[in-house]
This record gives C-alpha cells, structure tokens and sequence, in this order.
C-alpha cells in the first residue's frame, strides 16, 4: 500500500453539550407529558360527556317496543276489528347489488315477476316500497336472501273480518294504524296503543345481553266492545242490499234498536265497501248514511204530532176529526190526501195516514207545544253516540213557523231528520213514553230515559201503531208471523234544490212484540224506482222480514198465533199519504 | 399479620370470582328472558291470527252459504213451527 498512510488518530473527545439544551428538551417533554396529563384528567373528569356518550352508543341502544291496538269486539265478544303485525319490504334502488339469481328468488318470495322488480328498482326514485304489508314469515324469507340494500320494517295492519257488512260502523286505520273513519275514529284514544322504549346493552353480535332502564313502558290500547250483534247485523245488511237492489234504489240504511237499552244492534247502509281493500272506493260509498244523511221524514212523523196533541189533553184516540173533501187550504197552500176518507177518529188519522188529520190536529196546538215534543223526542239535536259526521237535522224555532209549516211538519214535511235519530224517537212509543239514549258502544243493560209524554198517551198511540199495521192500515205488509207488530209508514216527496220533486224516500218505523216491546226496527229506502215507492210496498217486508228472523233470533217469545198474517186480499190496493 | 393478608386475600379472589360468575348467570338468564317474551309476543301475534281466521270462518255470510247452499237447509215456514210454552200443564 504504497502512498498511503494510516495514521490513527486519537478519538476526539466528544463535544460537550451545552447543559441548557438537555436541560430544554427535557423540559420541552415533560411540558408536552404534563399537558397530555392535564387532557386526559379533563377528559376523564371535567368535559367527560361526549366520551362517555360515544362510549355508550357502542354497546347500549333505546329499542322500540310496539304497542298494540285495541280489538273491536261485537257483544257477544265476536272480533270485528284485529291489528296484526306485518312487514314492509323496502328498498334504496342505488343501493340494492344483487345478481339476477338472488333477484329471481326475491320476486318468487314475492310472488311477482323478476321484471316487475326491475322495474321497481330501475325506476330512478331514492326509496321504493318493493312489498306493503305481507305476512312476517314471507319477510323472513326475504330476510334469509340477505340482499344488500334490500330492508323491512315492522307494521301493523287491521283486517276486519265482517267485511262490508259493518264496514261504516267500524271505520277503517290508516297508516300507522291510527284511526281514521267511524269508531275507529272516535275512539282513537281508547284502542290506540302507546309505543313504548326501553334502554338495553348488546354485545358483539347484537344480541340483548342486559336491560339498563325501561324509558318509557309500551301502552297496548284496549279491546272496545260494540253495542253491535253481529248476527242481526248480517241479516239486516243481507235483507237491505236484497231490497235495495229489487226496488233499484239509490241507497238504503236500516237500523235496529233495543227498546230496554238504547243500544244499537244493527246498522247497515247500502252502498257499501269492503275496509280491508279500500283502493279506489268512492268517498260516497263510505259514508254511513243513517247517521250523516237528513232526510225528510214524511208520515212516520205523525204519531208525535198526536202524541203531543193527546199529551196536552186537546184530543182522545176517539175524538172525529173532519178529513172531507180530502184538502185543507191555508193561503195559498193547499194540503191533499190521495185518497180521502171523511170523518176519522183520531186512531183511524194514524191507520189510514190522512195528511189532512195530522195537520188539522197540528194546527189546533200552540206550535211551542208541538215544538216542545219534538224537541224532547230528539229531532233537531245530534243523537250524540259517538260517530263522526253526526248531523243535528233541522227542527226550526216554533217562533218562525207559519200555519202552513205547521201543518206540514205533522206530516213530516219542512222537518229533516236521520234513520238514527228517528228510530230512537220511536223508544217513546216503545217504552212508556220515554226517550232512551241510543248508544253504539256496549252498556250494562236497561237504561233509563227522559219522559217526552205521559205513559197513558204512550199505550195510546202505540195501539194506533198496531193497528196501522193491520188490514185497513197502510202497511200490512210489516206483520211478523207470531208477533204483534207495531209500526208506520213514511213516504216523501224528496226535496232537490227549490221544491219537491217525483222522487221518494220511503220508511217505516216499528217495533215488536207489541205487548211488551223489544226492538225497534227502522227501514229507509232512498228513490225506489222500480214501480212501488210507498213505505207500506217498498220498507214494510223489510221490516217485517228483519224483525221476525230478529226475534227469532233473541228467542222473544211470541205474543201472538204463528197464524196471525191477515193479509188483504190480492189486488187490493193499499191507501197511503205521500 | 402476614397470614391474616393472605386469608384477606383469598376472600378478595373469592368474591371476585363469584362476581364475575353471578354476573355471568345474570346475562345469560336475563337472554333467556328476552327469548321467551320474544315467543310470548310470538304466540300474541299466533293468537290474533287465529282468532281472525276463525271469526272469518264463523262469519254469518258463509255460514248462510253453506247451509243453503251446501246442506239445503231452510228456515222452516210459519206452519212448521210450534211454540212450547214454559210451565204449561200438558
């Protein structure tokens, strides 16, 4: 290795660091340890919330617990309403990364076509719904296909299994199962269920490992029991829609009461709907017209026009009334009977229905008396059973009434009323002259009611009922094979815009078995067109049809001869006031 | 004192120990629980189902049906039918 040189040289000795420097980092450490010290004792201490927050959104969750609706039961305890749980299938279409077999078999579980789905899927909205309310297991399925993108959620949904039958009593839910029509409505409060939540902690895989605090405990709704029997309410919906559809009339509605209690046994309206597939139903079908449609009554207004009279001591059952030539002009009105009859006893103005009897009765009242009764029997005020929509009908102050108002209104003319509210008049006559409260929901039997008339007139004008029904009467058509029957007939002019018109509403009001009565049935049929459009043709085989299988059905026993039908002869033809 | 700590200590592990064991046994009965209200809302649900079918099945409408239709039964005429009176002396 020439020219190269190695020389070692001594280490150097290592410069020595100023002090301060060592000193400075040192320093400079602890004050960064100190203030990582200082942080964490705050946060452990002082500003500790939001850790802990996030902490316990790690393993603690608020769940929901659903609460159910209530039942609607009939009386007897029948369900006529049932909240189920069901699942929704929903989906975000951005989302959703499924290959075209796991699409197949989504559509076979949902029973539809791959192509409908893509479809569903491809549409370009943010949210689809791909199945409403299908049953929990079928959701399960789904579930089971484990698509990305593709949820469910839990809902509730009410079937009614009554069906159109009780479709306007009951109402329907909407979404959320809150109610939205009828008693379902009404009584939100009662069979509306609370969700309630509670605090629990889960472990890695979801599970519930402890329960920490209940937040709020879930409130079910209660079970609402109806007046309703769902037996009569059948027959009075089957025997309506047979007699709306063979009169071809408009509407129709029925009403059955229980003279004891007050309580509504039956309430069928035609038209009608199904609730448990409500798409596209006309709003008018859904109306319940027996207890938000007036009407103008016609005769089946007169017994309170001679029970008012009767009451007030102005005539008795046997009093004549002068009824020839068959007219009575006040002013420039004049008042017809189709058929006129002469002089009638009091009894015979309500057997033959004479127009002009029921006004000349009327008119010899102080109209304050007449009011006074009408009042009481329930016309002009709301039934106020619990549904919404209930009308008033229309009962005006005495103060405004001419003569001819009067006169018209003791036949049913000038006064508008619903089926409701007139078959609860008629507890008047059925008891011994009390009005009863008439009641959808369920009570604990015989109720008492307001006194409208002394019971002597009460027995009075229900054997005139009797005897309106027999031979002679207007509507012999209303008897019921072993019961005595009471009853009267309605037909009336229908008012459209500024007067009368050729359309009918024919009625009839009645109750059995007479000598001690039980029920009261009232029929309304709306514009029959089908020939017949008297009350004594068209309502009266209803009534009588609904209140023999009725009484039957409540094993009354009978107070008269299984043969006791006299039915006029053929051909006869029934006289009776429109 | 020395022997006393011990004895202290074993009681510590001890307690421990069976803190962490009831502590088990209380997660593990409380998820018992919570399966068997999940049935019992099950069975609810069952329930409701059921009563539906059934009061389905039991409507008038199709009990009419059947008994007109399927069994020919009539309601009978007013000649056929005869009142009993109760206590009556035959």
């Amino acid at each position: 290795m020439k020219g190269m040189s190695v020389t070692l040289k001594p280490a150097a000795p290592a410069p020595a660091l100023p002090r301060f420097r060592a000193h400075f980092v040192f320093g400079g450490l602890l004050l960064l340890f100190t203030a990582l010290v200082v942080r964490s004792l705050y946060l452990q201490w002082i500003d500790n919330e939001f850790l802990q927050g996030q902490g316990f959104s790690r393993y603690s969750r608020a769940i929901e617990l659903p609460a159910h609706r209530g039942r609607i039961v009939d009386r007897s305890g029948e369900p006529l309403a049932i909240s189920t749980p069901v699942k929704s299938i929903w989906a975000f279409p951005g989302q959703v990364e499924a290959t075209p077999g796991q699409l197949a078999r989504l559509a076979q579980v949902l029973e539809t076509t791959p192509q409908a789905l893509a479809k569903k899927l491809g549409d370009g909205s943010d949210f689809v719904f791909l199945a409403k309310q299908i049953p929990p297991e079928v959701a399960d399925r789904v579930a089971a296909l484990k698509i990305k993108g593709v949820h469910d959620q839990n809902e509730y949904r009410r079937f009614y299994p009554a069906g159109e039958t009780m479709s306007h009593i009951l109402g329907f839910t909407g979404d959320h199962d809150i109610g939205q029509e009828g008693i379902e409505l009404t009584q939100q409060e009662w069979l509306g269920g609370k969700p309630g939540s509670r605090r629990v902690i889960i472990n890695r895989r979801g599970e519930v490992v402890e329960d920490v605090e209940a937040i709020r405990a879930p409130q079910a709704g209660r079970d609402l029991a109806l007046a309703i029997d769902t037996r009569l309410q059948y027959l009075a919906f089957r025997e309506l829609k047979a007699a709306v559809e063979a009169n071809r009339a408009k509407a129709g509605g029925l009403v059955i009461l229980d003279v004891q209690s007050g309580e509504i046994l039956a309430l069928a309206n035609w038209p009608t709907y199904n609730p448990n597939s409500r798409n596209r139903v006309a709003r008018e079908k859904m109306r319940n017209r027996a207890l938000t449609d007036v009407f103008e009554p016609g005769s089946t207004m007169k017994p309170f026009t001679i029970a008012s009279a009767l009451d007030s001591g102005q005539i008795r059952p046997d009093t004549v009334i002068q009824t020839a030539p068959g007219t009575l002009t006040l002013g420039p009105n004049t008042i017809h009977d189709a058929h006129p009859n002469g002089a009638l006893t009091v009894e015979q103005v309500i057997q033959k229905s004479s127009n002009v009897g029921a006004a000349k009765i009327a008119l010899s009242l102080p109209p304050a008396t007449l009011w006074q009764t009408l009042s009481d029997a329930g016309f002009g005020t709301a039934p106020n059973i619990g549904f919404p929509g209930e009308v008033a009908g229309r009962l005006r102050p005495a103060k405004t009434w001419k003569p001819i108002e009067q006169a018209t209104m003791a036949y049913g003319h000038g006064i508008s009323v619903n089926l409701v509210q007139l078959a609860r008049a008629y507890t008047v006559f059925a008891s011994d002259g009390e009005l009863k409260p008439a009641s959808l929901l369920k009570g604990g039997g015989p109720v008492a009611g307001r006194a409208v008339v002394r019971p002597e007139t009460a027995i009075a004008v229900r054997r005139m009922l009797e005897l309106a029904v027999l031979p002679g009467g207007t509507a012999p058509k209303a008897q019921v094979p072993g019961y005595r029957v009471a009853g009267k007939t309605g037909t009336a002019h229908k008012l459209e815009g500024r007067g009368y018109t050729n359309k009918y509403v024919s009625s009839f009001v009645g109750f059995a078995p007479a000598s001690h009565p039980r029920l009261i049935v009232a029929v309304m049929i709306d514009e029959p067109s089908a020939g017949a459009y008297f009350g004594g043709e068209v309502a009266a085989p209803v009534f009588s049809s609904v209140m023999g299988s009725a009484l039957r059905m409540l094993g009354a026993s009978p107070d008269a001869p299984q043969d006791n039908m006299i039915l006029p002869p053929e051909g006869s033809q029934i006289h009776e006031e429109t | 004192m020395v022997r006393v700590n011990i004895l202290l200590l074993a009681v510590l592990v001890l307690c421990a120990l069976s803190l962490v064991t009831s502590r088990h046994q209380a997660r593990k009965l409380f998820v018992e629980l919570e399966r068997e209200q999940a049935n019992a809302r099950g069975f609810e649900t069952e329930f409701g189902q059921l009563q539906l079918e059934q009061s389905t099945w039991a409507m008038p409408v199709r009990v009419e049906k059947i008994a007109r239709e399927q069994l020919r039964m009539q309601l009978p005429g007013p000649g056929r039918i005869e009142i009993v009176s109760a206590g009556a002396s035959r």
